[in-house]
């Protein structure tokens, strides 16, 4: 298969598309290694290859992040390592672009700097537990659909589509997600309202916008999680500013 | 409770619960104006005066003697102008919020499941926001056809505007934007607040669906009765109203205790 590429390339706080041919592409290759093929042809003709980012190449480790054709990881489920060049016509024309949110800055080209979801988990994606010996498994009921239901939420592996498909570029499907995932399971109760309070609040520092309830977060969302946890995360954060007590060692007179 | 308050207005979900909470006074606004406004059908009471003209006047006519005259819906107004400023401020800012996160966009964007309604949520409240200016303005304060509007008349004054097109069409265009806002924003408010869940969602759809078609359909059968012919013109000139719903308050009031009395 031959295809026309259309890719941004940056190199500094500018960038600028770039057209490529690829030719005689394997239908069955991922879109990953077809991009491997392009900087091949690149790097033998002397050119400069395009950088992006991958890792697992299997769709679990959340590293690969194109937006192709003006969807996050070519919008058919799954992540970019997971597209293949047979979902695309012979010949056609494929415009690749890097995630467009101002809290990811591009570095070069399609790679992106997304430490800002670390420091969201850094400021309350944790438990606490013990350091000592492993406990009982099994010592902590926990109801089965709970459990599922938490490692739906606990299933981002945090590629930040949604922030890429965002109109809005809104972490709220990713922040709700680990809020959720934690603070549906039992270990993460003693956290929960102090974690949902600082996750959101460094979510918004971190230059993220608000939601507008499009739902493009969980169409574009490799892992299909879906934005029922925002509303939870909504619920969890009324309730952690309006109605948890500030001022829990104070006192009261009879009048 | 008001360092809660700041906190809450000082975040991006906060001013969110504000839009959606502030929604949901002009909704319930919206019901209880459109029930008003569908007396409008209702047959005189009296010879000569309107249904709706009596409701107008009973309205101003809330709390009295406790209260002046006008004072409940003078505080309704307040309250609604209130929510309406809260609303837009916070939009406002929620936007340029929206702007600052996303700056240069993509040179291809494919929507997925973006609704028409929830991508145009800024047009239809702008053009909410200017459509109220106007209709406050010809139906309530009467500057838009001074010599066509009499204060209190509000059959007369309905007869007026919607026996032309132009009116109707304008109305028509106002109410368009309701339905559209309605469609994303009463939905909208559940997900903000948290109310809604899987097993809710499709409830919450359907009252949003069913308030855009209500409002839509409720409130321009007015309208339409008018430039149709089913409604017809007002039962009296404008210029006897006045004396006529003077004395139709007067009536009730003096027979009331003799009938007590039997």
């Amino acid at each position: 298969m031959n295809f026309s590429l259309k890719i941004w390339r940056q190199d500094g706080s500018q960038g600028r598309f770039e057209d490529y041919e690829v030719s005689d592409v394997s239908a069955d290759s991922s879109f990953l290694e077809m991009l491997d093929q392009l900087n091949d042809q690149l790097t033998e003709s002397g050119g400069d290859p395009v950088a992006f980012d991958s890792d697992c190449r299997e769709g679990v480790c959340g590293t690969c992040c194109l937006v192709i054709n003006g969807r996050p990881h070519g919008g058919r489920g799954g992540t970019t390592c997971q597209l293949y060049m047979r979902h695309f016509a012979d010949g056609e024309t494929i415009t690749i672009e890097p995630w467009r949110a101002t809290a990811f800055p591009v570095v070069r080209d399609l790679v992106v700097d997304r430490s800002a979801f670390d420091r969201i988990i850094q400021s309350g994606g944790y438990i606490t537990v013990h350091s000592g010996p492993k406990p009982e498994p099994n010592t902590m009921p926990i109801e089965p659909e709970v459990a599922e239901e938490a490692l739906d939420a606990a299933s981002c592996i945090g590629c930040g589509a949604c922030v890429a498909a965002c109109p809005n570029g809104a972490a709220m499907l990713f922040t709700a997600a680990k809020i959720s995932h934690l603070g549906l399971l039992p270990q993460g109760q003693p956290e929960r309202m102090e974690r949902v309070r600082s996750m959101v609040e460094k979510m918004e520092d971190e230059g993220f916008g608000p939601c507008r309830n499009y739902g493009e977060c969980e169409a574009a969302c490799p892992k299909d999680i879906s934005i029922k946890f925002i509303g939870r995360m909504n619920r969890d954060y009324l309730r952690a500013t309006m109605v948890e007590p500030y001022d829990r060692r104070g006192k009261m007179k009879p009048q | 409770m008001s360092r809660r308050l700041v906190a809450l207005y000082r975040s991006q979900l906060g001013k969110k619960v504000v839009v959606a909470v502030t929604g949901l006074i002009m909704v319930g606004f919206l019901v209880v104006h459109l029930a008003g406004n569908l007396k409008v059908f209702l047959p005189d009471p009296e010879p000569g005066v309107a249904d709706i003209d009596v409701y107008a006047e009973a309205l101003r006519e809330i709390g009295v003697p406790f209260l002046p005259h006008g004072a409940v819906v003078w505080a309704t107004r307040l309250a609604l102008l209130a929510a309406v400023i809260l609303h837009v401020v916070c939009v406002l800012q929620l936007s340029a919020q929206s702007r600052a996160a996303r700056r240069g966009g993509y040179a291809e964007r494919r929507y997925q499941r973006a609704t028409w309604a929830a991508r145009l949520m800024m047009v239809s409240g702008l053009t909410l926001l200017v459509y109220i200016v106007f209709h406050l303005a010809h139906l309530t304060v009467g500057v838009v056809e001074p010599d066509r509007f009499v204060h209190g008349a509000l059959y007369y004054n309905l007869y007026e505007a919607f026996t032309r097109w132009p009116f109707v069409l304008i109305y028509t265009v106002g109410m368009a934007a309701v339905a559209f806002h309605v469609y994303h924003g009463a939905w909208s408010v559940f997900q903000t607040l948290g109310l809604d869940s899987p097993e809710r969602n499709r409830l919450f759809r359907g009252v949003a669906i069913g308030l855009a078609i209500l409002f839509l359909v409720g409130f321009l059968s007015i309208p339409f009765a008018f430039v149709s012919g089913v409604l017809g013109p007002p039962p009296s000139p404008p210029e006897e109203h006045a004396g006529i719903l003077q004395a139709g308050f007067a009536t009730p009031a003096d027979n009331a205790p003799s009938e007590v009395q039997r």
